[in-house]
């Protein structure tokens, strides 16, 4: 709903580029603002945000937003399958799942974010796309991009700079887009490569492509003048004047309710959790003692918790009543590191004090939880 | 005529459909009620074929990736049913009806059809309006606002959700221009004419858990209209908590903090506490601080605490010790792996700096630095958290003075540092003058630690940390 009050009394601060906590155009036909954070938790909130409350019948909205290094998975996606997720963590890259459907993406400062907000009746994903590559050409007259019929945009046919993914609701709909101008194209590679094998899933699948940055072609390029050119080219299709206004996602009071909805997507039960049922089948080849132990590992993970759990060690490897409390404990228990390790060794506390069977227990948890 | 539906309904109602049956039928008699009210619900029970509708863009099929809702749920009109997924787009499926789910055509990730149906819905035509508690009391005029409007000779239609919406708020169903099918007025017309009206962002309306005090305080108090039909009198009750309770299993890093505690229990704790005079500390730390942000470490007080413990340890080294499980043998470690107990979102963990009793303050600052920032980025390795033989548990940040900590096994000992706090205390001359006190609490294994050996331990202790130069002296 939009603010009414507001927007009488504060229309006039609303200016070029300004801060003011004020993004209520009277300007009816289309709105364009744009994130002052970098958080891609807090950016993803305000697009839920804008989803959930805002009347879209009057006017149309374009939401652009830049991220520090993150890793943002579909709504169906399995982060496992997806990226490298120790890399991740060693490089202390977010993670996050958007609630739109899709492929991953890696996100930085070098890759720009744009969202359309329409009412479900109007959306239409071809025209965003014609008019992001209409700004392009009249920014940079001699690039060769152009839109394929998956929605994505190649550039000289063959490097693709920009991804695309929809999320309709009951009555308002957004299509949002990535576009490469000068990214980590190097950590980009790295991050989305997953080194897990023996994963069985039906969680949506990414489809790799070569990527370019847009830098790389013309390196005047800046992601501010790709901003700029495709907020004019909007301003122009909507019949609405170049305001860009910026806004705050941690402003409770302009959008309230936007901090829940920014730490319900950093949750565990929401970027891990939603991950759709799939099977883990391989092998741990543990080096112990001058030989090589294969030990095969199956397990079913739901809502991001084990279901089921095999682990096939050599008889009496273990003590049988340790082992049984290993795979009791993993069992209901977060297909997470983190937990894990903070599980064994808890359960360690409880075994006998004995230096060889500590070795073995932490040799195994240890390749357990490198799984993870 | 549906029997099911008289038991249920106890409440008198001004609105009835044509097919439920009526159980007074001197409520037929009043003029308001020759209107007779229909829904877009047909009769009670009726199983309803919610169709997928349209997705835009020419799709025709889509892939079922989540189900809200199960079988036998109860929906409000514009709850979730569904998640559907269909070339990059995930389309959220609302509900259309205020029923109960019978059955779901699709299992996650088959195939679903645009206008095939998705689930059925069984509608409860007079669900929405009021419960068997709630006596609505309305005179006739009123509710038949609420209830009917017509314009330019046609009935308008509202389902028993945006009716109640409109009552609860006051609304004349006739000043709203409804822009659903036939001129229906739907829940968004209502909130749209509520938003002009406050100028205000409406929240998502919360579920209906605190409805049934909301819908007391609006019931009007009827004017005797209906002379022949008894109407009680509301009965003032006291606002009904409607929180549920939750149950969890206890999965995970939960279940083997279960097992240690129990095992822990199993030791047989006596406690042991004193007060440390900490000014001549503080002191000395406010001078090194800077010196240690120099070399890019930050300098708590734990790593005096820590070493101080060791130096003691070496003097007194059953503390380190370690007890087997039929009490037989007592190990002394050789070891000061010395155990910081640290609060993480998973819980208690306790990683532990190894080997303290060949490290410097320090090197143990640094350590702890380490560990801090592995522990709250959730990384700590198995090695850290392994292999601990003392622990000092630092309540104190958060709060408190004096603790009762839990021996952790294989241990036998545990101390709990309480918050400093400045207090007056007397020096030796019989001033009174400003002191840095913290509260130290120590709990043994008395199976094999005796009290007299937790005090001395504990002197020594305190008497390193009341006067750091001393600490000098024995440091290796």
């Amino acid at each position: 709903m939009v603010l009414q009050s507001l927007k009488n009394c504060l229309w006039l601060s609303c200016v070029l580029r300004t801060p003011k906590a004020c993004f209520w155009s009277t300007a009816s036909g289309g709105l364009i603002i744009q994130s002052v954070s970098n958080d891609v938790y807090q950016n993803l909130a305000v697009e839920d945000w804008i989803h959930d409350h805002m009347d879209l019948e009057k006017q149309q909205v374009l939401f652009l937003w830049r991220n520090s290094p993150a890793v943002v998975i579909g709504r169906h996606q399995n982060p496992w399958q997806e990226c490298n997720l120790r890399l991740l963590r060693q490089k202390n890259i977010k993670l996050a799942r958007r609630r739109s459907g899709g492929g991953t993406v890696y996100h930085d400062l070098g890759n720009i974010n744009l969202t359309f907000f329409t009412t479900r009746k109007k959306y239409e994903r071809m025209e965003n796309l014609k008019l992001i590559v209409k700004a392009l050409k009249a920014l940079r007259p001699q690039l060769d991009v152009h839109v394929t019929d998956r929605y994505d945009i190649l550039l000289d046919r063959q490097y693709k700079i920009s991804g695309t993914a929809a999320k309709l609701g009951r009555t308002s709909a957004y299509h949002h887009c990535t576009l490469l101008c000068n990214a980590d194209k190097f950590l980009l590679s790295s991050v989305l490569k997953s080194p897990f094998k023996g994963l069985k899933s039906n969680a949506t699948p990414s489809v790799p492509a070569l990527v370019k940055n847009l830098f790389e072609e013309d390196p005047s390029l800046t992601s501010e003048m790709l901003l700029d050119a495709i907020a004019k080219e909007y301003a122009v299709q909507h019949q609405i004047d170049h305001h860009i206004t910026l806004i705050n996602p941690a402003d409770e009071t302009l959008l309230p309710g936007i901090s829940d909805k920014t730490k319900e997507l950093q949750t565990w039960e929401w970027v891990y959790g939603k991950t759709p049922k799939f099977s883990v089948s391989t092998c741990l080849n543990m080096v112990y003692k001058d030989s090589i132990l294969d030990v095969k590992v199956n397990m079913d993970v739901k809502h991001g918790r084990i279901e089921v759990c095999n682990i096939d060690l050599p008889e009496q490897w273990l003590p049988p009543g340790l082992y049984s409390e290993l795979v009791k404990s993993l069992t209901g228990s977060k297909f997470c590191p983190n937990e894990t390790t903070a599980l064994v060794t808890t359960l360690l506390r409880v075994c006998p004090q004995d230096n060889e069977l500590h070795t073995r227990w932490s040799l195994l948890c240890e390749n357990i939880i490198r799984l993870m | 005529v549906c029997i099911h539906r008289v038991r249920s309904c106890s409440s008198i109602r001004f609105i009835k459909s044509k097919y439920v049956c009526v159980f007074d039928k001197s409520a037929l008699k009043f003029s308001h009620q020759q209107r007779l009210f229909r829904t877009s619900a047909v009769s009670c029970g009726q199983i309803v074929q919610f169709k997928l509708s349209d997705i835009g863009e020419g799709i025709t099929e889509v892939t079922v990736k989540e189900w809200y809702i199960k079988e036998g749920d109860t929906v409000s009109q514009f709850d979730s049913i569904c998640e559907v997924q269909s070339d990059k787009a995930s389309v959220t499926i609302t509900s259309r009806y205020d029923g109960i789910i019978r059955k779901l055509h699709y299992s996650i990730d088959d195939i679903a059809f645009v206008g095939k149906p998705l689930v059925d819905i069984e509608i409860d035509a007079s669900k929405g309006v009021a419960s068997e508690e709630d006596v609505v009391e309305t005179p006739p005029m009123s509710h038949e606002e609420h209830t009917h409007q017509e314009i330019k000779g046609h009935k308008t239609l509202a389902t028993p959700a945006v009716r109640r919406l409109a009552m609860e708020n006051n609304i004349k169903l006739s000043e709203v221009v409804g822009t659903g099918k036939d001129n229906r007025i739907l829940k968004e017309d209502i909130l749209n004419y509520l938003a002009k009206q406050t100028g205000a962002i409406l929240p998502p309306s919360p579920k209906a858990e605190i409805a049934p005090p909301q819908r007391k305080a609006e019931a009007v108090l009827a004017a005797p209209k209906d002379k022949a039909r008894k109407i009680p009198v509301p009965v003032s009750r006291p606002i009904e908590f409607a929180g549920k309770d939750k149950t969890e299993p206890v999965t995970g890093f939960q279940k083997a903090m279960v097992k240690t505690m129990s095992a822990a229990l199993k030791i047989p704790h006596f406690g042991y506490s004193d007060e440390i005079d900490l000014t001549q500390l503080v002191q000395l730390r406010e001078e090194l601080k800077p010196l240690a942000e120099i070399r890019g470490v930050k300098l708590s007080f734990m790593p005096f605490f820590i070493k101080a413990a060791s130096l003691g340890l070496l003097q007194y080294p059953i503390l380190n010790a370690s007890l087997d499980e039929n009490c037989q043998n007592v190990t002394y470690k050789a070891s000061h792996n010395i155990g910081v107990a640290m609060d993480t979102e998973q819980g208690l963990i306790v990683p532990n700096v190894k080997n303290v009793q060949v490290c410097s303050v320090f090197d143990i600052a640094v350590e702890l630095n380490r560990l801090q920032s592995l522990g709250s980025a959730g990384q700590l390795g198995t090695s850290d958290l392994t292999g601990g033989t003392f622990t000092l548990s630092n309540i104190g940040t958060i709060g408190g003075t004096y603790a009762k900590p839990v021996i952790l096994p294989p241990e036998v000992a545990i101390g709990a540092l309480g918050k400093i706090q400045v207090l007056p205390r007397f020096n030796s001359k019989g001033e009174v003058f400003k002191a840095q006190i913290m509260n130290v609490s120590w709990s043994a294994d008395h199976r094999i630690i005796d009290g007299a050996t937790m005090a001395r331990f504990s002197n020594l202790w305190k008497s390193y940390l009341e006067n750091p130069a001393s600490m000098l002296l024995d440091l290796k």
